[in-house]
């Protein structure tokens, strides 16, 4: 089939609940809008298997003061009042919007129910809209790199459609990249897809990343499933003999999962939900159905037998790096690319702690109204230049800098996993370890880099496995270069928070990693802007 | 992960081809059945199932491994649609019924939770 060319005003990367608000903004801001999705628009990404709840407190002054207030003091000085602020205030005036296509239901309390949503509902609700909208939905039409001008502005991206099997070029004045976070292929329900492409098309183009080290977060579901978790938060918890556990409740968030993973590394860990709300228990296929589904097919009884479970990795979708945003437009350091939901970072709501749950969802929603509005003005203001020469910005697994030859790219995933995602490792950090994590990442770089060349269907996983091992080598650097314990980082071998750690750190590079830390701190920035 | 494509059920419209996420599935000959080409991607997210009109495709619980399952057997225990069911997917626009009780979730979560921190606050008073 022959490629397909098109040329708009604004390119949506990313098919989740972010890449189709960013569709909304820009449509409803006049612009002419393609976006285009790894996979479908309705079941990709970790919103549409889930149910997102967004952040959500009326605009009583009080109110919104004391929820920010508090988001603020667990951020651990990383977050900005003012994002947190702008979250909460976008978010309450726009998610009402899809009432004509989502059926908001009634609380308890007979008044209309918005902050939650059940993820496959809410995402068909959102194609709908941004259809209606005018924007043009290519599913299947995974992004594979980014084009910029020569002076260093976006151009476009450049992909294939994975069912029409041909390669496409999309020019644009603008770019959103909402691409998802990366979960290291820990087969998080959803995640399979999310593997960081963004970050890795971003830094190509130029475009730094932070808050990379608060990585290590993990959600609790059937050892041979991964679930949503409305039935688990009461469960107790033994071992193989049938011994109790003395686990932390889930209140204690981080000694929580710790606890588990210790006790998982030195065998299998059984749950027990019988102590979960009775009033739960006949309701939940109305709330979750997705989450009966693997215990009734396998013949368990979800709330009287005890089963195995194990802790899936969320990686940064539900830690909080991703890409730098410098502006109040969720612009990255490249013109014209704006970063939306957990491609960018989180750390200006939440810091280092995570928004899993409400905060992200609210974020992704308000940066992807933000990036999405922003970019249509761009397009307004500077045209769509699409008669300007545009360089390819793509080359890890699309153009090896060395010879292609065949490279193992289940040993090159199967690193990135054991790395990232190991109890150990990542509960447990230590400088030998992570040097010696970052050596095998940089091994594996180089053999992908150097040597993997794709055609055709091929180049996806290509450029998939590419971002999990860059993922991965920016995650392990910022780790290594942030000795001491803050939020969902964590260090063995430094316990406390550093006097000067309420830094941003920035992460970026491919062949050479670099990382620095913001200058100047969140503090002193504030201070300017208030002087 | 997908364990199996009933071809006396599925209408051909390749809904599921399309729906599914991570590209597990490849078109089939015309007006038959889709192929599960690549089922090392599949996630078992349950995708398929919801968006496909015949409740033709069945998805085996493990996500870790291809499953065998017995058409007759699956056939005869009426899980075939379940998820469509259970979502009430297809009501009409504006039918608040499939997420009546969905506001509840919050307070269950929060309500489990507290069970578990009032059994560790007993244990370790």
């Amino acid at each position: 089939m022959s490629p397909l060319d098109l040329e708009t005003d604004v390119l949506i990367i990313g098919g989740g609940m972010a890449a189709c608000w960013a569709a909304i903004g820009a449509a409803r801001a006049g612009a002419e809008v393609v976006l285009v999705d790894k996979g479908f628009v309705g079941t990709s990404g970790v919103t549409a298997t889930a149910g997102p709840g967004h952040w959500w407190v009326p605009p009583d002054p009080a109110l919104r003061a004391a929820a920010i207030e508090k988001r603020h003091q667990a951020a651990f000085g990383l977050s900005e009042r003012i994002w947190a602020e702008r979250v909460l205030e976008t978010t309450w005036r726009t998610l009402p919007q899809l009432a004509a296509y989502y059926p908001f239901s009634r609380d308890g309390s007979g008044n209309t129910y918005y902050p939650g949503v059940r993820g496959p509902e809410y995402l068909r609700a959102l194609r709908h809209c941004a259809l209606d909208l005018g924007v043009r939905i290519l599913d299947h039409h995974p992004a594979l790199e980014l084009l910029t001008h020569a002076d260093g502005a976006v151009a476009g991206a450049a992909g294939y459609a994975r069912l029409a099997r041909r390669p496409w070029t999309i020019r644009a004045a603008a770019c959103v990249l909402a691409t998802g976070g990366c979960a290291f292929r820990s087969g998080l329900i959803g995640s399979h897809t999310n593997t960081g492409d963004g970050y890795l098309m971003g830094a190509e183009a130029g475009a730094d990343l932070s808050g990379m080290e608060f990585s290590t977060i993990y959600t609790l579901s059937p050892a041979w499933c991964s679930t949503r978790t409305l039935p688990y938060p009461a469960a107790r918890f033994f071992d193989a003999a049938g011994a109790e556990l003395d686990i932390p409740p889930p209140m204690a968030d981080r000694a929580h999962h710790r606890a588990l993973a210790k006790a998982m590394l030195e065998g299998p860990v059984f749950a027990d939900l019988s102590e979960a709300p009775e009033a739960l228990k006949p309701i939940l296929r109305r709330i979750q159905p997705a989450t009966i589904a693997p215990f009734e097919r396998r013949g368990v009884r979800l709330f009287e037998d005890r089963f195995e479970v194990k802790l899936f990795g969320e990686g940064t979708v539900r830690g909080t790096g991703g890409l730098r945003i410098v502006d109040d437009d969720c612009q990255t350091t490249v013109h014209g690319l704006f970063a939306a939901g957990d491609a960018a970072t989180r750390e200006l709501v939440v810091g280092a702690s995570s928004g899993g749950g409400s905060p992200n969802s609210a974020w992704a929603l308000t940066s992807g109204q933000l990036g999405g509005a922003a970019a249509a003005r761009l397009a307004r203001s500077e045209g769509r230049r699409a008669g300007e020469r545009a360089f390819a910005r793509g080359r890890a697994g699309l153009r090896p800098a060395g010879a292609a030859r065949d490279v193992d790219e289940r040993a090159a995933i199967g690193v990135v996993k054991d790395e990232m995602l190991s109890y150990d490792k990542a509960f447990w950090k230590r400088r030998a370890s992570l040097e010696a994590s970052q050596l095998l990442l940089d091994g594996v770089w180089a053999e992908i880099a150097g040597h993997r060349g794709a055609e055709g269907l091929d180049q996806v996983a290509a450029r998939e496995t590419a971002s999990l091992v860059a993922t991965a080598r920016w995650s392990t650097r910022a780790a290594l270069v942030r000795t001491e314990t803050r939020g969902l980082h964590g260090r063995a071998d430094a316990p406390d928070l550093s006097p000067g750690g309420a830094r941003r750190l920035l992460v970026g590079g491919l062949d050479t990693v670099w990382s620095r830390f913001e200058t100047p701190a969140v503090g002193a920035l504030l201070a300017e802007a208030a002087a | 992960m997908i364990a199996h494509i009933f071809a006396d059920l599925c209408n051909g419209c390749q809904a599921c081809v399309s729906a599914c996420p991570t590209h597990v599935l490849d078109p089939g000959e015309a007006g038959g059945p889709p192929v599960i080409a690549r089922l090392d991607q599949c996630q078992t997210c349950f995708m398929c199932e919801l968006y496909c009109p015949q409740d033709a495709i069945f998805v085996g619980p493990d996500q870790t491994r291809a499953e065998t399952i017995d058409p007759v057997a699956i056939k005869a225990s009426g899980l075939l649609g379940q998820m469509r069911r259970d979502h009430i997917w297809d009501a009409p626009p504006g039918d608040l019924a499939p997420l009546s009780e969905y506001w509840k979730l919050g307070p269950y979560l929060m309500g489990g939770a507290q069970i578990a921190a009032e059994r560790y606050a007993r244990k370790h008073k």
